[in-house]
C-alpha cells in the first residue's frame, strides 16, 4: 500500500469543492463522476465558470468521504471494460494536489479509472513541486489538458499568465508516458487564427502520448455568471464559431487522427 | 396429442398437448447475438403505404385531431366490410384489417358509456344517429350508467375533488392483453374446442353465482372466437386452422388484436410480447428459402403500421388525462429466458428497425425488456434507436422475470402481466398529495371548499410539527385507501357485467389470475413536503376560513432525486405504507392488490386539482410525472436522480415505477459511438440496482421550444417524445402540456 500521508502535513487534506456532477460523459472516457474543485489563478476571458475562481468554498470534503460518495455511482461506470470512472476538474485541480492525490489513490486502490482535467497553470519545474506532482501522476490514468494559445504574449492577454510552464508540463507528461487528451477552446477572432492553430498542431504532434484532440467551440451559456458576480464580461458580443469554423480548426489540428480513448 | 401439418419443423411436445405458447417459444426459438447489419430497408410497397398513411395523419391533424367518425354503426367484429389504407394500394398491404371501413376513422363504441360515445362524436362535430342514442339510453344499460347509479355519495365527492381521479368509469378499463399468438399457433377451431372443454368442466352442477357467471363468460368467449373467424373471412382469410407461414402468422395474430380493438376502447390496448414468437416462423421460412430478409422486414413494417393506426373516439376529459391520443399498443422486445438464454432474435431487431424504416412514432409503445446481461450488440442498437428517435422505453427484466416469468406482456404503459394467464383490473390513481392537505385541513377540500370524508380536527399550529402531521396523514391515507379500493371494486363489477372483454378473454386461460392495480399520484411532492416539515421549518399560511393556502419554508431540506437517503427513505416509507393499507382490504373477485407510481400525463390534471403543498409547490401547479423527482429538485445530475428512484423496491410496486429523463445529446457524448456506449452504461447501472423503468429522451430544450413555436416544420411532423410510460408526438400536445414538458429537467444543459 502506498503512503497515505499527504504532502501538506499529517492532517487530512480537505478538498474545497465547487460542485459535483454524477453524470459526466465528456470529461474522460465513459460515464464519469466529475468533481469540480474551487479555485483558479487563471482569468481566461471566455471562462464559463468564473464562480470557481475564488479559493473559498462552503463545501469541503475529505478524500474518503468524497470517494465513498462517488462509489454510489459505480454501477454506471461499466461492468466489463470499466470505461468510466472519476474525473477531477475545476477550477484548477493542481491547486489542491494533496487532496486530489489521496482521492485518486483511493480510487485506484479500488480499480477505478482516474482522470485529471487541468489547465496546467500551477506547474513548476522545481524539485519540490515535481515530487508532489509525480505522486499524483502515479495515481492518474489520464490527463485532460487545455492548451489555450501557443503565443506567449497572446496567452498572457487571454489568461493573465504565461504558457511556458504549461507547455513544459505537456512535455513532462508526454515524457512520463501519461496518456493525454488535448483540448482547445475555439473563440472567433481570439483563438482561431490558422497560424496559431498550426503551431498548436505542431506542438501536439511533438508529444508522444496524445490519445485525443478536441476542439471545444466557445459558447455564451456561462455569461450570466459574470453578470451575477458583477465582473465585466471581456468578450462582449463575441459570437460562437460556426460549424464550418470548428471543422476547419479540427482539420488543422488533425483531430480525426487521434483515435485512442 | 394434436398435430397439424402447419407445425412441420417445430420441436416440442407439451405445447401440442395443451394451449401453451410459452413452451412452443422455448422449444423453438434461436437467440441472435449478432449486430444490426443484416437488416433491410423499407420496400417500395412500405414507402408507398407509409406515405399514404402520413398524408392521412396530416389531414387528421388539420381537421383538429379526428379524420372521420362513425355515427350509424355500432362497432363489432363484423360490423364492416373490408377496409384498407388506400383502396388503390390494397394489394401492397401484406397485413390487412382496419377497425372500421376506412383508415383512421373512429368507431362508435357505446358499451362503456353512451353519454361518452355521444360526447366524443360531438366534440369533433359528429352527431350519433338518434335511434342508436335512444337504444343505448332507453333499452340498454352501459358501464358508465351502471357505475354512477351505484356510487355512494362519498365516492362521488372523492371523485369530484380528484382525491381519486382518472377512474375507468367513463372509459373502457383496458389493460387486458389477449394472447393473440394463440390464433397463429393453434387456429380458432382448436381454441374453441379448448374453451368448450373448459365450459364442461366449469362447476360440478351447483349453480352458485360464481359458476353461473363463469359459464356465461366462457360462452361469450366462444361466441367471440366464432366472430373472429367471420371477421377474417371478410378479408378473405380462413383462420380456423394454424398459420402455415410467417405471413399468415403475422396476419392471424393481427386479427386477434383487431378483434380486441373493434370491441373494446380500453385506455390501454397492448399488443404484447410477440417478437420472439414470430421469429420462429420467420426463421422457418428463411431456412426453407421461401422468404427473404427484405420480405421479412416488410411484414414487420406492415404489421407495425397497423399498430400505428389504432384510434378511438375520446371525450375531452379523457384527452386531458392522457394527452396526445395514445392507445398503448404496447409491444415488447428482448428479455432473458428462465434458462438464461437471451430472448433477442432477429425479429426483435426488426421491430426496433421500424423506427428507422418509417421514422419515429409513439405507437406501438415499443418497450425493451432490459437486462445488463443482454448481448452488447442488441443493447447498443437499442441505445442508438433511443438517441435517434426518443421513441422507446426500457423496463428491467431482471426484476420482473422472478415475479412474472419469461412470457409476460406489458399490459399498459409499464405494467407486467403473464401473457394469456393473467389480467389486470386497472385502477388509476389516488392523490396522496391531496391526502396530505386533508391531514392538515381536517378533510376540508382546499379547492372545492367542501368537507370530504369524516370531519376531523385540522392542524392549527403556525409551524407544522412532523409527528403531528404524520399521525394525521396515516389516518387520511387509510381513509383514502378505503374509499379508493371500494370505488374500484364497484367499477370493475360493472365493467365485467356490462362491458366484458370477451374477445381478449377468449385468448386467455379460463382459470385466470387477476391483479388489482392501484396507483399513487403526487409521490415526489409528498416526499419533499414531509422532508421539509422534518428537516426545515414549514409555516402554514391560512385563509380566512383557516384552510392552508400556501406554505413558507425556512431553511434547507433534502429533496427526492438527489440520492439523499434522508429524503429517499420517506419515499420508500410512503410506498410501503400505502400498499399495506390497500392490501388490507377486500378486492373484487379476490384479485391481488398491487400499486404503481406512474401517472401518464395525468400529472397535470392531478396538479390542477391540488392546492399548494409544504414542499413549495404552488397551488394547482403540475405534479411531477410518475416516480420522477419534482421539477428543479434534482441538483446533482442525472445519476443522482436515477439512484433515488432505484431505491424504491419493485416488489412493493408491482404495477410499475415510471421514470422519465431527458438528456441533451451533447451531454451524452461527443460522437455517435460514445453516445450509444454511454447510454448503455447508464441503463446497465440503473437497472443493475433493481430499478424498474426508464423513459429515455435524447434532445435539447431548444428543439422543444422550436417545435412548440413552429409545429408546421416538416421535421417535427413525427417528432416523438417519451412522457410518463408512453410516447406522443410533441406537436399533438396542448401548449400547456408542451410547457410542462419543457419545464422538466434536461440533463446536461451546460
Amino acid at each position: 500500500m502506498l503512503s497515505a500521508v499527504p504532502a501538506m502535513g499529517s492532517c487530512e487534506p480537505v478538498g474545497l469543492v465547487h460542485s459535483l456532477e454524477s453524470f459526466g460523459s465528456v470529461d474522460g472516457p465513459g460515464v464519469r463522476f466529475v468533481v469540480f474543485l474551487q479555485g483558479c489563478a487563471m482569468r481566461c476571458q471566455y471562462c464559463h465558470n468564473p464562480e470557481t475562481w475564488a479559493c473559498t468554498s462552503s463545501s469541503q470534503w475529505t478524500p474518503e468521504a468524497l470517494f465513498k460518495h462517488a462509489l454510489r455511482y459505480r454501477s454506471y461506470w461499466g461492468k466489463r471494460d470499466r470505461r468510466g470512472g472519476i474525473t477531477v476538474s475545476g477550477g484548477e485541480p493542481l491547486l489542491q494536489m494533496p487532496f486530489v492525490t489521496e482521492f485518486f489513490r483511493l480510487a485506484r486502490e479500488n480499480g477505478v479509472h482516474t482522470a485529471l482535467d487541468t489547465a496546467g497553470q500551477p506547474f513548476r519545474e522545481d524539485p519540490e513541486f515535481l515530487a508532489r506532482f509525480d505522486r499524483l501522476l502515479e495515481q492518474t490514468n489520464l490527463v485532460i489538458l487545455d492548451l489555450k494559445e501557443m503565443d506567449e504574449e497572446k496567452h498572457k492577454a487571454l489568461t493573465g499568465h504565461t504558457n511556458r510552464n504549461i507547455l513544459a508540463m505537456a512535455r513532462y507528461l508526454s515524457d512520463k508516458g501519461i496518456p493525454l487528451w488535448i483540448r482547445h477552446v475555439l473563440v472567433p477572432g481570439l483563438t482561431d487564427d490558422p497560424q496559431g492553430l498550426k503551431e498548436l498542431d505542431e506542438f501536439i504532434r511533438s508529444l508522444k502520448t496524445v490519445e485525443r484532440v478536441e476542439i471545444l467551440p466557445y459558447h455564451t451559456l456561462g455569461r450570466f455568471k459574470w453578470d451575477r458576480l458583477g465582473i465585466p464580461y471581456p468578450l462582449g458580443d463575441t459570437r460562437v464559431p460556426t460549424r464550418e469554423e470548428v471543422e476547419q480548426a479540427e482539420a488543422i489540428l488533425h483531430t480525426v487522427e487521434y483515435t485512442g480513448s | 396429442m394434436q398435430d397439424f401439418q402447419q407445425w412441420n419443423g417445430f420441436e416440442g411436445r407439451i405445447w401440442k398437448e395443451e394451449v401453451n405458447v410459452r413452451d412452443f417459444i422455448q422449444k423453438n426459438y434461436h437467440p441472435y447475438d449478432g449486430d444490426e447489419s443484416f437488416l433491410a430497408g423499407p420496400t417500395q410497397a412500405t414507402d408507398k403505404l407509409w406515405g399514404a398513411l402520413q398524408k392521412l395523419q396530416k389531414e387528421e391533424r388539420a381537421k383538429g385531431g379526428v379524420l372521420d367518425c362513425e355515427t350509424k354503426v355500432v362497432s363489432g367484429l363484423t360490423s364492416y366490410g373490408p377496409g384498407y389504407i388506400d383502396p388503390e394500394l390494397k394489394d401492397l398491404e401484406q397485413v390487412v384489417g382496419l377497425q372500421t371501413d376506412k383508415p383512421l376513422k373512429r368507431a362508435f363504441m357505446p358499451y362503456g358509456g353512451i353519454k361518452m360515445a355521444v360526447q366524443a362524436a360531438e366534440n369533433y362535430g359528429y352527431e350519433i344517429d338518434p335511434e342508436l342514442k335512444k337504444i343505448f339510453t332507453q333499452y340498454m344499460t352501459t358501464h358508465n350508467d351502471a357505475v354512477f347509479g351505484a356510487y355512494t355519495p362519498e365516492m362521488r365527492l372523492a371523485r369530484k375533488t380528484h382525491v381519486v381521479t382518472g377512474l375507468p368509469d367513463t372509459y373502457g378499463r383496458g389493460r387486458i392483453v389477449g394472447d393473440y399468438r394463440r390464433i397463429a399457433l393453434y387456429g380458432i377451431d382448436y381454441l374453441i374446442q379448448a374453451k368448450e372443454q373448459d365450459k364442461l368442466n366449469c362447476g360440478c352442477g351447483n349453480m352458485y353465482d360464481e359458476v353461473i357467471r363463469l359459464r356465461e363468460e366462457i360462452q361469450m368467449q366462444i361466441n367471440a372466437l366464432k366472430g373472429m373467424k367471420e371477421m377474417a373471412k371478410i378479408y378473405g382469410y380462413d383462420i380456423s386452422q394454424p398459420a402455415k407461414n410467417a405471413k399468415e402468422a403475422c396476419q392471424w395474430l393481427y386479427f386477434g388484436y383487431l378483434a380486441a380493438v373493434k370491441t373494446q376502447n380500453g385506455a390501454a390496448m397492448s399488443v404484447g410480447r410477440i417478437s420472439t414468437f414470430l421469429d420462429i416462423y420467420f426463421e422457418r421460412d428463411l431456412k426453407n428459402g421461401v422468404l427473404t430478409e427484405g420480405e421479412a422486414q416488410e411484414l414487420i413494417d406492415h404489421l407495425t403500421m397497423k399498430f400505428r393506426m389504432v384510434k378511438f373516439a375520446r371525450i375531452p376529459s379523457y384527452n386531458q388525462l392522457f394527452s396526445g391520443d395514445p392507445t398503448w399498443a404496447t409491444l415488447e422486445v428482448a428479455g432473458i429466458g428462465m434458462d438464461g438464454r437471451s430472448m433477442v432474435t432477429k425479429t426483435d431487431f426488426r421491430f426496433l428497425h421500424t423506427l428507422e424504416n418509417m421514422g419515429p412514432s409513439p405507437e406501438p409503445n415499443l418497450t425493451v425488456l432490459y437486462s445488463s446481461a443482454l448481448g452488447e450488440n442488441f443493447k447498443k442498437y437499442a441505445a442508438k434507436i433511443s438517441v435517434d428517435t426518443s421513441s422507446i422505453q426500457y423496463e428491467n427484466d431482471d426484476v420482473m422475470k422472478p415475479v412474472w416469468g419469461d412470457d409476460y406482456s406489458i399490459c399498459c404503459c409499464v405494467s407486467a402481466t403473464q401473457t394469456g394467464k393473467e389480467i389486470q383490473f386497472f385502477g388509476a390513481r389516488a392523490n396522496l398529495g391531496k391526502a396530505l392537505l386533508y391531514a392538515i385541513n381536517g378533510g376540508f377540500d382546499e379547492k372545492h371548499r367542501i368537507q370530504v370524508g369524516p370531519k376531523m380536527a385540522p392542524i392549527t399550529s403556525e409551524y407544522l410539527d412532523y409527528n403531528e402531521v404524520m399521525e394525521k396523514y396515516e389516518f387520511w391515507l387509510d381513509w383514502l385507501a378505503d374509499i379508493y379500493v371500494n370505488t374500484l371494486n364497484l367499477i370493475h363489477y360493472m365493467h365485467d357485467k356490462y362491458y366484458y372483454e370477451a374477445a381478449e378473454m377468449a385468448l386467455i386461460d379460463t382459470d385466470v389470475r387477476r391483479t388489482f392495480a392501484t396507483g399513487i399520484a403526487g409521490f415526489s411532492h409528498v416526499i419533499d413536503s414531509l422532508s421539509a416539515i422534518k428537516y426545515a421549518k414549514v409555516k402554514v399560511i391560512r385563509d380566512e376560513e383557516g384552510i392552508s393556502k400556501d406554505f413558507e419554508i425556512e431553511g434547507d431540506f433534502p429533496k427526492y432525486g438527489n440520492d439523499d437517503d434522508r429524503a429517499d427513505e420517506i419515499g420508500v416509507w410512503l410506498l410501503k405504507t400505502f400498499l399495506e393499507k390497500i392490501k388490507r382490504r377486500h378486492t373484487y373477485r379476490n384479485s391481488e392488490a398491487t400499486t404503481s407510481i406512474l401517472t401518464i400525463t395525468s400529472n397535470l390534471v392531478y396538479g390542477e386539482a391540488t392546492g399548494a403543498m409544504p414542499d413549495g409547490r404552488k397551488a394547482y401547479a403540475p405534479f411531477a410525472p410518475g416516480a420522477s423527482p419534482s421539477y428543479g429538485a434534482e441538483q446533482n445530475g442525472l445519476l443522482a436522480s436515477l439512484n433515488s428512484v432505484a431505491k424504491l423496491p419493485y416488489h412493493w410496486s408491482l404495477d410499475g415505477i415510471s421514470n422519465t429523463q431527458t438528456i441533451n445529446p451533447g451531454a451524452l457524448g461527443h460522437s455517435e459511438e460514445e453516445r450509444k456506449e454511454n447510454l448503455v452504461q447508464v441503463l446497465d447501472g440503473y437497472f443493475d440496482q433493481g430499478a424498474h423503468h426508464l423513459n429515455v429522451n435524447v434532445f435539447g430544450t431548444e428543439k422543444l421550444l422550436d417545435a412548440m413555436e413552429h409545429p408546421e416544420k416538416e421535421e417535427y411532423a413525427n417528432f416523438t417524445i417519451r412522457v410518463s410510460g408512453y410516447a406522443v408526438k410533441f406537436i399533438d400536445l396542448t401548449r400547456k402540456q408542451q410547457l410542462d414538458v419543457i419545464s422538466r429537467t434536461c440533463h446536461g444543459v451546460l
